[in-house]
């Protein structure tokens, strides 16, 4: 039987269950609240955010790989492309666009323009150091670790803090090929 | 210069336009996100009690703005006074706008006055959700309840809301009830109003 050819972000979204977006903005803003109230420090709410992400995104890549369909991406370039337009498609509801390229193609950015966690939310002076939505750059590293990819996941822009448009910058550290707990008897 | 667009920047998040709110992300992503909003609480506290606890501050907090917001937008500034009204207005438009659907039964407490009690088939916080017998009878609808206990309090309706399972005849999962036990001052105050 031929593969099944992988699915657009916009039909994987229309497929699958939805809640409504103001749901899940407000709790995201709980945790954040939560966190901030429980650990105190900005940097630490930064980490541990990251960790969440981090635990998201091993059982996320999951769930993404069996809904789209999607083939072995054959370099870092097409992984790049197929988060942006088809993973944050499918899971946010929003499409991401991906820019600069680096000169051997391991580091890219990928910049949203829309991004449901962030509405509503303005920070206060007390928190200028905090990456509010550092929870998508775990759940991006969590994902890619989980298909063998070693990244670094940074916050470049950041529209809290001013700037017109929130982008990640997503860096191939090495491919980790998959190591099989048995010898292969042929 | 004609024909540049530049993405307007709104130095204040009070300015800018309120979405519609119809704006959807998947299921999935809820889960996830309230997997380890109850995962890091459970490394926070050591107990049950404390944990629901939690929870139900987490949806306090999230009860209060929805008030706000869903008063300014669908109900053009207008707050409801009585008890019933705002009864129904939790079990319809709250349910309505975050859950998709309205809630499954409301009814009024037969053994007290001031209890109320919303009941739903599946809490969509608890779909994916699965209690170990050693957590006992913990309910991640303790999230909820908080909801609605945000929505009540900064109503105006101070209340104690809490979430129970209810073992229901013929189906493996047990209904959701989110149990509302009204202050005193808010029943007098209905009387007085008549």
């Amino acid at each position: 039987m031929p593969p099944a050819a992988p699915r657009s972000g916009d039909a994987i979204f229309a497929s699958v269950e939805r809640v409504n977006a103001e749901l899940f903005t407000l709790t995201y803003g709980a945790i954040v609240r939560q966190l901030l109230t429980d650990l105190e420090e900005v940097e630490e709410v930064n980490k541990q955010l990251d960790q969440m992400g981090y635990n998201i995104g091993i059982r996320l890549i999951d769930e993404f790989l069996a809904k789209s369909n999607v083939s072995r991406c054959v370099d870092f370039k097409e992984t790049a492309e197929v988060i942006a337009k088809v993973g944050f498609k499918m899971f946010l509801g929003v499409t991401a666009s991906v820019t600069n390229w680096d000169a051997d193609g391991t580091c890219c950015s990928i910049v949203l323009e829309d991004n449901p966690l962030v509405d509503f939310v303005e920070l206060p002076d007390t928190c200028q150091g905090l990456y509010y939505c550092n929870i998508l750059s775990g759940v991006i590293r969590g994902a890619l670790e989980m298909v063998s990819m070693k990244t670094e996941v940074t916050w470049i822009r950041d529209m809290l803090r001013g700037d017109d448009a929130y982008e990640l910058q997503v860096k191939l550290l090495k491919q980790v090929p998959e190591e099989y707990p048995y010898k292969d008897d042929e | 210069m004609i024909g540049v667009g530049k993405i307007k920047q709104y130095s204040n998040v009070l300015d800018k336009p309120l979405s519609k709110g119809k704006q959807e992300v998947s299921l999935s992503a809820f889960a996830f996100l309230f997997s380890e909003l109850v995962q890091y609480n459970q490394t926070q506290v050591d107990n049950i009690a404390e944990l629901e606890r939690r929870l139900e501050d987490a949806g306090y907090a999230v009860g209060a703005r929805v008030l706000e917001l869903l008063c300014h937008r669908d109900k053009g500034n207008r707050r409801e006074t009585r008890l019933l009204g705002i009864l129904s207005f939790v079990h319809s438009t709250v349910w309505k706008v975050l859950f998709g659907k309205v809630a499954d039964s409301l009814e009024k407490g037969t053994e007290h006055e001031d209890e109320y009690m919303i009941s739903e088939k599946e809490l969509l916080v608890n779909k994916f959700i699965s209690i170990p017998k050693d957590m006992g009878t913990f309910n991640c609808g303790a999230f909820v309840a908080g909801i609605v206990r945000g929505v009540l309090d900064s109503a105006g309706f101070p209340a104690v809301v809490t979430a129970h399972f209810v073992p229901m005849e013929g189906q493996q999962r047990p209904r959701t009830t989110i149990l509302i036990k009204f202050a005193e001052e808010v029943l007098q105050r209905e009387a007085r109003l008549g």
